[in-house]
């Protein structure tokens, strides 16, 4: 196991590399340019121009400036931020909870509702509730995120006053962040309905953010599971004359589940790529949106290391499913 | 002991709740998060919303809803006969915000304000360079480094700048958010304990709002500030939520989670004013749509030529098709109506695609780069949409468009090369309500190459504009203008497409909002009803 974790890590180095410099150049592929963003529609003078240029380092050959940046990030410096000033792991860290938190709840929705409707599925092979289900997850997974967004905020919010349009909680609420995640501070600062409000504030944003992996969770679950139901020891099982419930809920499950880990580790790539959209509808505060303001307003600092620092969490989460794979399933050890 | 502790605990908590019961709030949804809280640093009209009109004064004011000057912090002041020398006499008794993080021991001084002014001008000062990266850009752009020649103090309460060469607008200048005024005592506090960002995040002004917090990209918070020199506002709490997509905005003031939003989309104006829980303030806005072309690259050297593409143009279908019911005016001139010196009797070229096309026809123009960016702004919310009417236009004249599309920011470097072919679409937004803002900074010989995009230098218009620059006298610089724009529509280095509407809209609950000409949300004066 120890073998694996290792060349499992061993990996990450050159991967790390390659996305170092892959954020780098992506920003700088970008055309517009930082200064000329800053500057507003004032414009400024090609003298000035070319003392800020100077002054933020843009002047210097790009692999001046790449290794300048490498060596920053060895010694723990992401840089600041050219709009703002701040350093950009402080404003990672401030913006990232906001993010997990949703993350979190969107894939905690997605796995209690995706699982059970492929299971569901799987076992009405055929039938008018197997296709229907399907064709639904299907649907959701082709919905345009932002459109989807917009709906279930005009309906739930806008006609049936159900839910909070958006936001995390209720303005009227108000404590120093503790943890950064809005459920345990909420419940930390003690105000009553605190806790309420923010449940409320997240419903939307999880249901819109869980439906693309919901989608893709229940099709993996069905096809699992009609493959391991076919295999010889579910048929054993039942012959034996096991209960369908335990032969479905515990020998095959446990099976079909190793392709959905993995499914799922791979959904966290794109949770926080549908997280920049669902971010921008719910005026939620976290990475996603902050990136893509980064890339509008040309800020390198902000897009290469805000890359760099999703990259190595999507990578952790990657390693943490491959050692779950290896859990559950003994035999990629052994490979 | 145990009593004592009690009835204390007690005490905090009636008050904190009586508070809580009386306390009025007014949340408004904001359209994105201020880059820092030090107006001096930033450039947005959201960074001066949240970070200047709530805690800052400056030496004078825009007058509440027009472009006006008015007494601020200081309540009167003298400029010399030369236009060299403004005195400014300091308001007595004016206090900072008392915050968590800052207790003044003292008033406003003149101190306070050659220090708002020289940490953007001298470049020894620590303060020039607070900030990682750090660029004083409205202080540059407004050319204050060019202009200030000296900062002195005269005594506690009069403060005196000197110029190196007069210059009108000035004044208005003093008005801006760069030219906030901030506490010298807290920077020296800030400078002395190793915390000099602080004074970027943490603000302490003289404004009508004290800051008390900014969680990162969702809420700002702000009370009414108890020592305020014109007296406390009439709300105890004012909360900026900010919400960057305009449907959610408009679905927040709906279901009352925000008392004011800032910019709806133009195309739900109409539904918001069929809701009768909401009111929709709009407005002529300080600003100007137009197509540059550049006079010095055939065809467009020729006057004759500009004027025909411009007669080609069907002004009114344009800005119906851009901005449907939303509401824009065609532009006449290059200032909007609602600014000062605005000359009534111009007009610009009337639609007459016939004769257009005998004069393009005659010199033989027949095909023509036009440039749209990918943005949308106030003043032109679809520069492709614009183009492609334009190209429609064009097409019936016997002229054959091709558009050139790019992004924002490579779009105006572009743009302003001098030898750049064909006609460019951009705009402007004002800054401080002075006509000089408009007609030096777009097209002004010195502008050539920074934002004077059609490379026109005119003699007689230059002459009008510098000499407009020199003195203080409104009636004789509105006379400078008024011949300026003549000159102009004669020469028409452009072709001017419209003044926009802004819009905000407010919960019916909401009373004392004023909408500002210059595109600021300001929330002084304001009331909510319970």
């Amino acid at each position: 196991m120890l073998r694996f974790l290792f060349n499992k890590i061993a990996l990450i180095v050159p991967t790390l590399i390659g996305i170092t410099i892959c954020a780098f150049g992506f920003v700088r592929l970008l055309p517009g340019d930082p200064i000329l963003a800053l500057a507003g529609e004032h414009g400024v003078t090609p003298e000035r121009y070319e003392a800020l240029k100077v002054q933020f380092g843009f002047d210097r050959p790009i692999w001046d400036q790449y290794f300048a940046y490498v060596g920053g990030l060895l010694h723990g410096d992401f840089g600041t931020s050219i709009e703002t000033h701040r350093p950009v792991i402080q404003i990672f860290m401030t913006l990232f909870p906001a993010t997990l938190e949703l993350s979190i709840c969107a894939v905690i929705f997605a796995i209690v509702l995706g699982i059970p409707a492929g299971m569901f599925a799987a076992t009405r092979r055929g039938t008018a509730v197997d296709q229907g289900l399907m064709g639904t997850a299907l649907v959701g997974y082709s919905m345009p995120i932002f459109w989807w967004g917009l709906l279930l905020i005009i309906f739930f919010s806008g006609y049936l006053h159900w839910t909070p349009v958006s936001g995390r909680i209720d303005v009227r609420y108000f404590f120093k962040p503790v943890t950064g995640f809005m459920l345990i501070d909420s419940l930390l600062s003690g105000q009553k309905g605190a806790f309420q409000s923010v449940v409320s504030h997240l419903i939307l944003p999880t249901i819109v953010l869980g439906t693309v992996p919901l989608a893709v969770i229940a099709r993996q679950t069905r096809s699992a599971m009609l493959e391991v139901l076919s295999e010889d020891y579910v048929r054993t099982a039942r012959a034996k004359g096991l209960r369908d419930a335990r032969v479905i809920g515990i020998h095959a499950l446990r099976n079909a589940l190793i392709p959905v880990v993995t499914t799922i580790g791979l959904q966290v790539g794109a949770l926080l790529a549908g997280a920049i959209l669902t971010e921008t509808i719910f005026a939620w505060p976290g990475v996603g949106k902050w990136l893509v303001d980064g890339i509008f307003k040309r800020d390198y600092v902000v897009v290469q290391s805000g890359l760099l620092l999703i990259a190595l969490l999507v990578m952790a989460v990657n390693l943490i499913v491959d050692v779950l794979y290896a859990v559950i399933n003994p035999r990629i050890r052994v490979q | 002991m145990k009593l004592m502790k009690t009835l204390l605990t007690a005490a905090a908590l009636a008050a904190m709740l009586g508070g809580s019961a009386y306390a009025k709030t007014l949340v408004y949804c904001s359209e994105a998060s201020p880059a820092n809280f030090d107006p001096g640093t930033t450039t947005g009209g959201n960074d001066y919303d949240a970070g200047s009109r709530t805690v800052y004064n400056r030496l004078v004011e825009f007058k509440h809803g027009s472009t006006e000057v008015e007494p601020g912090l200081a309540d009167s002041w003298e400029i010399s006969p030369d236009g060299l020398t403004y005195t400014f006499h300091l308001h007595p008794g004016v206090k900072f915000q008392t915050t968590d993080y800052f207790t003044p021991t003292r008033d406003l001084n003149a101190d306070d304000v050659i220090f708002s002014f020289m940490r953007q001008q001298d470049d020894k000062s620590p303060w020039f360079t607070y900030l990682p990266n750090l660029s004083y850009d409205y202080y540059v752009g407004m050319d204050m480094p060019k202009y200030t020649k000296e900062w002195k103090k005269i005594d506690d309460l009069t403060v005196q700048l000197t110029l190196t060469e007069p210059n009108a607008p000035m004044l208005a200048n003093m008005a801006m958010d760069f030219a906030s005024i901030m506490s010298k005592e807290y920077a020296d506090k800030l400078a002395a304990s190793g915390n000099m960002a602080d004074l970027a995040s943490k603000p302490v002004g003289t404004g009508p709002f004290t800051f008390v917090d900014y969680q990162l990209d969702s809420t700002i918070r702000y009370k009414a500030n108890p020592d305020y020199f014109k007296g406390k506002e009439k709300i105890d709490d004012l909360i900026f939520q900010i919400t960057p997509d305009a449907t959610t905005r408009l679905q927040k003031v709906q279901s009352g989670e925000c008392d004011v939003m800032a910019y709806p989309n133009p195309a739900d104006v109409p539904a918001i004013k069929a809701d009768t829980n909401l009111n929709v303030f709009s407005q002529a806005g300080l600003n100007v749509a137009y197509m540059s072309y550049n006079t010095t690259q055939p065809p467009f050297d020729k006057p004759e030529v500009r004027h025909a593409l411009n007669a080609a143009i069907d002004k009114d279908a344009l800005i119906k098709a851009i901005f449907q019911d939303a509401g824009a005016i065609p532009a006449d001139n290059l200032i909007p109506p609602t600014m000062w010196s605005w000359n009534k009797d111009v007009k610009s070229d009337a639609y007459d695609p016939d004769g257009a096309k005998k004069v393009l026809a005659a010199n033989n123009v027949t095909k023509i780069d036009l440039w749209a960016s990918d943005i949308s702004r106030p003043y032109n919310p679809n520069f492709q949409r614009a183009a492609e009417l334009i190209q429609a236009d064009w097409a019936k004249v016997g002229v054959t468009a091709n558009i050139i599309t790019e992004e924002w920011t490579k779009y105006r470097a572009d743009g302003k090369a001098k030898d750049r072919p064909g006609a460019f679409q951009i705009g402007w937004s004002g800054d401080n309500g002075d006509p000089d803002n408009f007609f030096a900074t777009l097209f002004s010989c010195s502008a050539i190459g920074v934002s004077n995009y059609s490379s026109w230098c005119n003699k007689d218009f230059e002459n009008d504009i510098q000499k407009a620059k020199t003195t203080s006298d409104v009636a004789e610089r509105t006379k400078y203008y008024e011949d300026a724009q003549v000159i102009f529509a004669k020469d028409a280095p452009a072709f001017l497409f419209d003044h926009s509407q802004v819009y905000v809209v407010t919960d019916k609950k909401v009373s004392g909002f004023v909408q500002d000409p210059l595109g600021m949300h300001r929330f002084d004066g304001v009331d909510v009803t319970e």
